[in-house]
C-alpha cells in the first residue's frame, strides 16, 4: 500500500469533514460542503495560475470558503431558513457558476490546466502536514475551549447557550465560517494538490462522503480522522491498481482494513449491537478469498470507483445514528422576540 | 386572488432572476431572451423541444414533492431515475428475446412498470436505511446516486452491452416498439400523457385520500402523527418508495420515448434539475406544471444560443439557485409563510 498515495486521497476528504465536524457541532448541517469544495477549487486553480503562486491559491480559496460559510450561515442562521434546501441550492450554484467561469476564462471544456507544482515537505504535500496538525487542533478547539464549549451547548441545547450569554447566532456563524474555510482549503488541495487541474464537477461527492464522515466519525475529530482514512483507501485503490483483472491479495487488503475498522467501531460502542455481525461477516469473506483457488477474479473497474460510496454508505448503516448526535442538528435556532 | 398574484409576483422574480443571470454573464439580453424564447416556443419543433422536457421534469419533481412532504429529503432522484431506466431496459431486452414480442403497447408499459419498481426499490432501499438505522436520507440517497451511476457504466459495456459488444452501449428498441410520436421529425411522445396522469394521480393522493394525510401529517409535524397512531416509518419508507417509483418511471419513459437505449450519459441530471422546480413550486403537484414548463422553456431555448453552453444546463444551475435562495429569504422575511418543508 502506498502510503502518500493514501494520504492524497484522503486530505480532501479529512479537511472538509472537520470543516463540516464544526459545523455540525453548532447544529448547522451544511449540505453545500460539495459546492463550497468545487468553488474553492475552481478559485484555487484560477489564482494560483494567474498569480504564479500557489499561496495566493489556497488563501483564496480559503477565503472564498469563508464567504460562503456566511453566505448560507445568512440564510441559515440569520434567517433560519430549511438547512437541507439551501444547502441544495448552494450546490447548484456552485456547480452552475464553477461552469460558467471555467468556460469564462479557459474556453473549451476537458482541457488539462497544469498549475504549478507543489513542494514537497517531508516527502509529502505541506498540505498534509497543515492537515495532521489540523486535526487535533480542531479537536482541542471543540474539547478545550470556552468558544468550543459554548458551540457544542449551541448544537446541543441552544437554549442553554444563549441563557448562558452567548449568542447562539454568532456562533453558529463563525462555526460556519470555520467550516467554509475548510472547505475552501479541501477544495483546493483537491484541485492543485491531487488533480492539477480544474474539471468541471470535480468534486464527484467528496463534498458528500465528507458529511458522511463526520457521522461515521461520530462527531469527535480524531475518528473523523481516521474514518477518511478508510474512504481515502478506498478511492485510492482505484488508481493503484490495474483497470479490470484485480489480485484477490486487494480485495483481502480492502476486506481486511474496512474489518479492522468495523471492529473499532462495533468495541468501542460496547459489544452491545447486532452490527458485531458485521466485521464477522468481512472476516468470513476475507477467508473464503483465501481459501479459494483463484488467484485473479475479474472485478470490473466500475466497482472501484463505486467502492468509497459503497462503503460509506455501509459504514453508516453500520454504525447507525448513535446517540452523541448534536441534540440541536439541522433544527434553526429561533430567539425568542 | 392572493394566490394569483403571489404566482405572478414568483413569475415575476423568475424573469428577473434570469435577465439578471443574463446580465451577470454579460450576454445581450434582448437577443438572448428572443433566441430562448424562439427556441422554446417559436415553432411547433420549439414547442416540442419545450414539452419533451417538461416530462422527465414533471414526473422527477412529483416524487421530489411526495418524499419532501413527508419530510424525506430524498436527492437522489438521479440515482432513482437510472434504477428506473436499468430495469426498463431489463424488461425490454427479456421482451425483445420472444419468438413473438408483443406489440408497442405491451411492450411499452411492462418497461414502464419495470422502470417504476426498479425506482421504487431504489428509493425505499433509502427510506427503510433511515427508518432502520438512522442513515440521513440526504446523505444516502446521494451516495445512492453514485452507486446508480456506476451501476449504469458497468451494465452498458458489461451484461447489457450491444450485441457487437463494442460501443458502451444498450440494444436499441426498435422504432417500432418505442412510444409513438405526435410528428416524425420531433421527439414529443405520448409520454407527455403518462406525465399529466401522474401530476393528477399524485395531486388526488396527495390532497384527497386517507394515506396521502397521514403522509402530509408525518411530514409537518411527526408528533402529531405519533399522537394519532400514525405509523411514521411505514409511511416514511411508503414516501420514498412512490417517491422513487416516480423517478424510475421517468427513467423508464426517457428509455422507451427518448432514447432508445441506455448509454453512460442517459441520465442527464433530470434528477437533480428536478429538486428546484418542486421547490419552487412550493411543493404542489399543480404548480410544479408552471414551474417546471419555465424551466423546460429554459432548456429547450438555450440549446438554440450556441457557443454559449453545451446543453444550458450550467445556466439553468446558476438560475434555479438563484431562484430558490431568493424564494428561501422571501419566505423566512415574510414568515408568516414558512415553506412546506419547514417544520417548526
Amino acid at each position: 500500500m502506498d502510503l502518500a498515495l493514501l494520504l492524497v486521497f484522503s486530505t480532501p476528504l479529512a479537511l472538509a469533514a472537520l470543516g463540516e465536524l464544526i459545523g455540525q457541532r453548532g447544529g448547522v448541517i451544511n449540505i453545500g460542503l460539495e459546492g463550497m469544495m468545487l468553488i474553492g477549487a475552481f478559485l484555487a486553480v484560477f489564482a494560483a495560475k494567474s498569480s504564479g503562486s500557489l499561496a495566493i491559491g489556497f488563501a483564496s480559496a480559503g477565503a472564498a470558503g469563508v464567504a460562503l460559510g456566511l453566505f448560507s450561515g445568512w440564510f441559515t442562521v440569520k434567517l433560519a431558513a430549511d438547512q437541507v434546501v439551501v444547502g441544495t441550492a448552494i450546490n447548484f450554484f456552485a456547480l452552475g457558476l464553477t461552469g460558467l467561469w471555467y468556460r469564462a476564462a479557459y474556453g473549451s471544456t476537458g482541457k488539462m490546466l497544469n498549475t504549478v507544482t507543489m513542494p514537497k515537505v517531508f516527502g509529502v504535500d505541506p498540505v498534509v502536514i497543515l492537515l495532521i496538525a489540523a486535526t487535533p487542533a480542531v479537536a482541542f478547539l471543540v474539547y478545550r475551549t470556552n468558544w468550543g464549549l459554548a458551540l457544542r451547548a449551541a448544537g446541543g441545547y441552544p437554549i442553554a447557550a444563549e441563557a448562558a450569554g452567548f449568542s447562539v447566532e454568532r456562533l453558529r456563524l463563525q462555526a460556519l465560517a470555520l467550516g467554509g474555510f475548510f472547505a475552501g482549503l479541501a477544495g483546493a488541495y483537491l484541485a492543485l494538490g491531487v488533480a492539477n487541474s480544474f474539471v468541471e464537477g470535480m468534486t464527484s461527492g467528496r463534498g458528500f462522503l465528507a458529511i458522511a464522515l463526520v457521522t461515521f466519525g461520530r462527531w469527535r475529530p480524531l475518528l473523523v480522522g481516521l474514518a477518511a482514512l478508510l474512504i481515502g483507501y478506498c478511492q485510492s485503490l482505484k488508481f493503484s491498481l490495474q483497470e479490470s483483472a484485480v489480485p484477490v491479495l486487494w480485495l483481502l487488503w480492502a476486506c481486511g482494513a474496512f474489518g479492522a475498522v468495523a471492529v473499532i467501531v462495533v468495541i468501542s460502542r460496547k459489544l452491545s449491537n447486532q452490527s458485531f455481525l458485521f466485521p464477522l461477516a468481512c472476516a468470513a469473506l476475507s477467508w473464503l478469498l483465501l481459501n479459494s483457488n483463484l488467484n485473479r477474479i475479474e472485478i470490473p473497474s466500475q466497482l472501484w470507483l463505486a467502492l468509497p460510496y459503497l462503503v460509506a454508505l455501509i459504514v453508516l448503516v453500520a454504525v447507525g445514528k448513535g446517540t452523541v448526535v448534536p441534540g440541536a442538528l439541522g433544527v434553526a435556532y429561533k430567539r425568542e422576540r | 386572488m392572493i394566490r394569483v398574484w403571489r404566482g405572478v409576483g414568483t413569475g415575476a422574480g423568475l424573469f428577473i432572476i434570469l435577465v439578471l443571470t443574463l446580465l451577470a454573464l454579460r450576454l445581450p439580453v434582448g437577443d438572448s431572451l428572443r433566441l430562448i424564447w424562439t427556441g422554446a416556443f417559436g415553432d411547433e419543433a420549439g414547442v416540442h423541444r419545450t414539452l419533451v422536457r417538461l416530462i422527465p421534469l414533471t414526473l422527477c419533481g412529483l416524487g421530489i414533492i411526495v418524499a419532501w412532504r413527508g419530510g424525506m429529503y430524498n436527492i437522489g432522484g438521479e440515482g432513482q431515475f437510472i434504477a428506473g431506466g436499468l430495469v426498463g431496459c431489463i424488461v425490454a431486452k427479456a421482451l425483445l428475446k420472444m419468438a413473438h414480442p408483443p406489440g408497442w403497447w405491451l411492450t411499452d408499459s411492462a418497461v414502464l412498470l419495470g422502470g417504476i419498481a426498479g425506482g421504487a426499490a431504489w428509493g425505499a432501499l433509502a427510506g427503510w436505511l433511515y427508518v432502520r438505522r438512522g442513515v440521513e436520507v440526504v446523505i444516502s440517497t446521494i451516495l445512492l446516486n453514485f452507486i446508480a451511476l456506476q451501476l449504469l457504466l458497468y451494465a452498458v459495456s458489461g451484461p447489457l452491452q450491444e450485441g457487437k459488444g463494442q460501443l458502451p452501449l444498450t440494444d436499441k428498441i426498435p422504432d417500432a416498439l418505442m412510444l409513438p410520436r405526435f410528428n416524425r421529425q420531433t421527439d414529443l411522445h405520448v409520454g407527455i400523457f403518462v406525465a399529466a396522469f401522474a401530476v393528477l394521480a399524485v395531486f388526488g393522493w396527495l390532497f384527497f385520500t386517507k394515506s396521502g394525510f397521514c403522509l402530509r401529517v408525518v411530514g409537518e409535524n411527526p408528533r402529531v402523527a405519533r399522537a394519532n397512531r400514525i405509523d411514521a416509518g411505514r409511511t416514511r419508507i411508503l414516501a420514498m418508495a412512490i417517491s422513487g417509483g416516480l423517478c424510475g418511471l421517468a427513467g423508464g419513459v426517457e428509455y422507451v420515448g427518448v432514447a432508445g437505449q441506455l448509454g453512460n450519459s442517459f441520465s442527464q441530471q433530470w434528477g437533480f434539475l428536478a429538486i428546484p422546480v418542486a421547490l419552487l413550486a412550493g411543493l404542489h403537484p399543480l404548480i410544479l406544471v408552471l414551474s417546471g414548463l419555465y424551466f423546460a422553456a429554459i432548456l429547450a431555448g438555450s440549446k438554440t444560443m450556441a457557443g454559449f453552453t453545451s446543453d444550458g444546463t450550467v445556466l439553468i444551475y446558476v438560475v434555479q439557485a438563484a431562484a430558490v435562495l431568493g424564494l428561501v429569504a422571501l419566505h423566512a422575511v415574510r414568515s408568516r409563510h414558512p415553506l412546506a418543508t419547514e417544520v417548526d
